[in-house]
């Protein structure tokens, strides 16, 4: 049996550099860079993405002080989403309503400030804060949607390293066609520039930027890359089975016709092209595609010198032979927004059903020749005639891959 | 300090717990909690501040002496230094 399609009916997000679809997608047709550097605990300088959004758009002073980045995040892309929706908190059947959120990571912001905290205090734990568990607790982004809205329904969010704005937007799917609810808000959240920790371990690791511009920083695929440009961004989507959306008379963006997760197996680190490419296959499968029917290919490309490399030879095995693909990637214009990467750069990909552009990739001057493969739009934007489908691939640490497959309504 | 001084150092706190309140017709006499959003968690806050701030440690028995500001200031004015 066909499983019901699946409708994307909202957008709501906030990226290093603009707030909302249609910025985020004239950034992206600009070849803006929204990276910009911050003061980090130990490190000092280090090159980031922050989001410039207004806290304090859906959400109380006293709220916002009790909770944490992440759950601010999750409220100004949740309300965003449904509005850009058409709909409202008054007319949707709340306990209907599922909330999806991938993460990379959750705790390690809050923990870290509680850390210091009690250090000003000879590391007193009668200094720690009460409000650490409900902080830390992997659920957060999710429940302080869920408690922000009063949405009754499910929500927990999805571990699932880099690769979890993908897997948020899997869930939902899987939700949906269930009739577990008949409405779900699911994408992918981080708030990881916050934590010192995460800059240090991919420092350590040798994986982390240290361009002293931040503009030119991040630049997937370019010879010249040396490492991650760590953002916090989100990237929340309003989903309905399709009957439902036609039914209501709703604007649907796009269908998720196809998407499919599975692990490497092999290394904590270091990517497995053979897996990967299996992913995708996996993915065009459920699709009912075959890899030229795909036009847009919209690669995660963190900017590392090898997960680049490794990236690039599962896209050859999948797509070398297509002349119809087009491929790019999106972290050079905003980073690496970890949990949030696969949901906010597919939304980047999302207004080509109807503006025909393939976007760039940026700061790729120089292309690395390992990562050489046709169809790469390198530079600029590229007119195409007729763009049906869009895949986008986003993989993780401890070689988690989901990719996701839309197509036009 | 003062008993006008205490209460300003509670109101200091309760401003950055509860920064969506207006604080400014407050009534000594009534409940916090019948007059601002208050709840369990936010007092926690209070007496955490309390610790920060002034190194006043607030027994749990004693929580129900803060229930109104004047009971605060009452309670809090000999520790404060």
């Amino acid at each position: 049996m066909t499983p019901t399609p699946i409708a994307i009916t909202g957008v709501g997000l906030t990226a290093p550099g603009s707030n909302g679809l249609q910025d985020f997608r004239q950034q992206l047709l600009d070849g803006r860079s929204g990276v910009s550097e911050i003061e980090t605990r130990h490190m000092g300088r280090v090159n980031a993405g922050v989001c410039d959004f207004d806290e304090l758009a859906y959400q109380k002073r006293k709220a916002r002080r009790r909770g944490t980045r992440a759950g601010s995040i999750a409220i100004f892309c949740g309300h965003e989403c449904l509005k850009d929706a058409g709909l409202n908190l008054e007319e949707i059947n709340r306990e209907r309503t599922g909330i999806y959120l991938g993460i990379t990571e959750h705790g390690n912001v809050e923990t870290e400030n509680e850390i210091a905290n009690i250090a000003q205090f000879d590391n007193d734990v009668k200094y720690w804060t009460h409000h650490h568990n409900p902080r830390t607790v992997a659920n957060n982004p999710a429940g302080e949607l869920s408690l922000n809205m009063g949405i009754t329904g499910p929500h927990y969010t999805i571990g699932a390293a880099c690769a979890a704005g993908n897997a948020g937007l899997i869930q939902a799917v899987q939700m949906l066609q269930l009739g577990e609810v008949d409405l779900a808000l699911a994408g992918g959240i981080s708030e990881s520039i916050q934590t010192f920790g995460i800059f240090a371990a991919f420092k350590a690791q040798g994986a982390l930027d240290e361009n002293q511009n931040p503009k030119l920083a991040s630049r997937p695929l370019d010879k010249n890359r040396s490492g991650i440009v760590v953002s916090e961004g989100g990237c929340i989507y309003t989903l309905e089975r399709l009957d439902d959306a036609k039914a209501r008379g709703a604007k649907i963006h796009g269908l998720i016709s196809g998407y499919a997760m599975n692990s490497d197996a092999t290394d904590f680190v270091l990517a497995n092209p053979v897996q990967q490419a299996r992913c995708i296959q996996m993915a065009l499968d459920k699709a009912d595609l075959k890899a030229n029917d795909i036009d847009i290919v919209n690669a995660h490309a963190t900017a590392t010198p090898m997960g680049d490399i490794q990236e690039i030879k599962a896209l050859r095995a999948v797509f070398g032979e297509c002349d119809n693909v087009s491929i790019n990637a999106t972290k050079g214009f905003i980073g690496h927004c970890m949990g949030a990467a696969g949901a906010l750069e597919l939304a980047g990909n999302l207004p080509a059903f109807e503006d025909g552009v393939v976007h760039g990739c940026g700061n790729l001057e120089d292309l690395d020749p390992e990562c050489e493969i046709p169809g790469l739009v390198a530079k600029g934007n590229l007119p195409k005639q007729k763009i049906r489908n869009i895949l986008n691939n986003s993989f993780g640490m401890l070689g988690i891959n989901s990719v996701v497959i839309l197509t036009k309504a | 300090m003062t008993a006008e001084e205490t209460r300003q150092a509670v109101i200091d706190i309760i401003t950055d717990i509860a920064p969506d309140e207006d604080l400014a017709s407050l009534s000594d006499d009534k409940p916090l909690r019948d007059q601002i959003d208050l709840d369990s968690m936010d007092f926690l806050d209070i007496v955490m501040e309390l610790r920060k701030r002034h190194s006043i440690e607030v027994p749990e028995a004693d929580y129900p002496e803060l229930n109104t500001m004047a009971g605060c200031v009452k309670y809090l004015q000999p520790k404060m230094t």
